[in-house]
């Protein structure tokens, strides 16, 4: 069985930006080892000739004319913000963008 | 640096172009796409990445990316997906960019560009791919705080990857001025470097000649015009090539641009930003792509630079510089396609775009959509000059300025009213031309004792007491004659 390592579900996690717990990063690894397991079955079939799938419905081209349509008002956009200022979202400085 | 060192080291760029499409409405929402609107005015909770809402594609984007690519001659794929890059930044509401990463919807292709002594050259294309921008961040109105305008997320664009085949600062200046006049032939992007319509990151790297390995390759981003982004390789060629002859070694990463300064600056790497965990969007159904709906494309194609190029240099005879100095600006190419309906006399017709009608541009600050004249109006004035009932010099000193005065009046009549129409009449002509024998008899001693040079001070002679009147053609043997008597 393969499994991922505890570092590796910890960089996924931080990615992911979810926190865990010891114990929890733990569990996981050996879960999604199950996981990567199932799935690499699917290598084990002869899939030439199939051609390669990124949705599972049957669907395509599904798009819109280019018109406007309203949008919300800055009150309602930022309504749901923490923070705001001058009509725009306010939110925590990332380091080393300030200059 | 001293020329020899530089000479020791081939430069290698390659440019990622992005540009902001000229839709209405934005990629995956029907917000408006514009540029300055107050904030967070054109947000929808789509923009928003409100859970439970769902993208649609712009019909449009793809539309305009195909015009792109048949321009290029790149291949357009028949299948594609869309595909998420995760990564969390306050200016990316949803947590991920919806973008094209394995199935890009043009591949290869070219461009054609002048090399710094003349030559043709082609850049070669990798890609082109549809994708979305991202907010715009305010870090200096908030001491602690960046503020965000998501205004910009979520508008569309086209992402233009070229090969690494520019070899100098002036051949990815030319190659962004090949770009930038592309999108604005097709219309499907501004190309306003200031506005950030149009952005281009470079990828620069230097090898001794003759290597065969690319050198360290350095990202620099932040050049918001096409001088800045040669400006910023010439800073960086002769920062690498300096750290290499110091035997230095150069770490790959990614640099701003100083405007001011004029030099690049190593940006801090985004915290581990180079796991962007693609995947395909699941809420995007895949694009299809048919021969008939490129064909349908093709169909509305506007002429294209390259097109109007060879039309003006083989087919009606203009120099490569004259053809290429009307080119530059769609617009301008129009007047003039518009303009040669009228008259046959090509080069004269490029001449008065090139000379009178752009100075006048250029002196009142206007576009050529401003120009009060209509192409056929200067076609009038240019058969007026070619059936010689004006000279030039009338027609640009008397007649332009005097139809600007009138746009619709008739040139002809102006010319009569005027009372500009050249003396063919042979009396006439006589009669100015011993005018000019009688004010200037020392000067007609010296012709007669052989300066024979001097006919040209009298026919200038002539045209100042004939007031530009007198045709050159017909005065020239009559005042010969006159002189020899």
């Amino acid at each position: 069985m393969s499994s991922l390592s505890r570092d590796e579900v910890a960089k996924l996690a931080g990615l992911a930006r979810i926190e865990m717990t010891e114990s929890e990063l733990v569990e996981l690894s050996s879960q999604f080892g199950m996981i990567l397991d199932a799935v690499a079955r699917v290598q084990e079939m002869d899939l030439s000739g199939v051609k390669a799938t990124s949705h599972p419905q049957p669907l395509e081209n599904i798009a819109r004319p280019d018109v406007v349509l309203p949008s919300l008002s800055p009150e309602d956009a930022l309504s749901g913000a923490p923070a705001q200022e001058e009509s725009r979202f306010r939110v925590p400085q990332i380091l080393g963008e300030a200059e | 640096m001293n020329p020899e060192t530089r000479a020791k080291y081939e430069v290698v760029i390659g440019l990622e172009v992005h540009a902001q499409m000229l839709t209405k409405t934005k990629a995956y929402s029907n917000d408006i796409n514009e540029f300055g609107s107050q904030p967070n005015t054109n947000v929808s909770v789509i923009t928003l990445g409100h859970p439970g809402t769902l993208p649609v594609m712009n019909k449009k984007t793809i539309e305009n990316a195909i015009k792109l690519g048949l321009a290029v001659n790149a291949n357009i794929a028949e299948d594609q997906y869309f595909a998420r890059k995760n990564y969390f930044y306050p200016d990316l509401p949803k947590g991920y960019q919806i973008t094209q990463d394995k199935t890009p919807i043009c591949t290869g292709g070219e461009v054609l560009i002048k090399t710094a002594d003349l030559q043709d050259k082609k850049i070669g294309l990798t890609r082109i791919h549809m994708e979305e921008d991202a907010g715009k961040s305010i870090h200096d109105v908030d001491v602690y705080d960046t503020l965000v305008d998501l205004n910009r997320a979520g508008v569309p664009l086209l992402e233009i990857v070229s090969e690494p085949d520019m070899r100098s600062s002036q051949e990815a200046y030319n190659y962004l001025l090949e770009i930038r006049k592309l999108v604005r032939y097709l219309e499907i992007c501004d190309g306003n470097m200031e506005e950030g319509s149009l952005r281009c990151d470079a990828n620069i790297s230097v090898r001794l000649v003759g290597a065969r390995e690319f050198g360290t390759k350095v990202e620099v981003k932040n050049m918001n015009s096409i001088r800045n982004v040669q400006r910023a390789i010439e800073f960086e060629i002769n920062r690498q090539i300096e750290a290499l002859e110091n035997a230095e070694t150069l770490s790959q990463e990614t640099r701003s641009f100083d405007a001011l300064k004029g030099i690049t600056i190593s940006m801090r790497s985004k915290e581990a930003a180079n796991d962007y965990r693609y995947f395909p969007e699941p809420d995007l159904p895949p694009i299809k792509v048919t021969p008939a709906q490129i064909e349908a494309i093709k169909a509305e194609m506007p002429a294209l630079p390259k097109d109007l190029l060879i039309k003006y240099t083989q087919k009606i005879g203009l120099s490569e510089y004259d053809a290429n100095n009307i080119i530059e600006t769609k617009e301008i190419a129009l007047y003039f396609e518009d303009l040669i309906q009228h008259t046959s006399n090509y080069k004269m017709a490029a001449n008065w775009i090139m000379g009178e009608i752009k100075s006048y541009l250029n002196q009142y600050g206007k576009e050529i959509n401003e120009f009060p004249l209509k192409p056929i109006q200067i076609a009038k004035i240019i058969a007026l000059i070619d059936e010689g009932l004006i000279s030039n010099t009338i027609a640009t000193q008397k007649i332009f300025p005097a139809l600007l005065n009138a746009p619709e009046s008739d040139p002809l009549q102006l010319a009569e009213s005027l009372n500009v129409i050249q003396d063919k009449n042979e009396d006439a002509l006589i009669g100015y031309i011993q005018k000019v024998i009688e004010l200037n008899p020392n000067e007609v001693a010296r012709y007669r004792a052989g300066e024979k040079q001097l006919i040209g001070f009298f026919m200038g002679q002539l045209m100042k007491v004939s007031q530009g009147k007198a045709d050159p053609k017909a005065s020239n043997a009559l005042l010969r004659n006159e002189l020899e008597k």
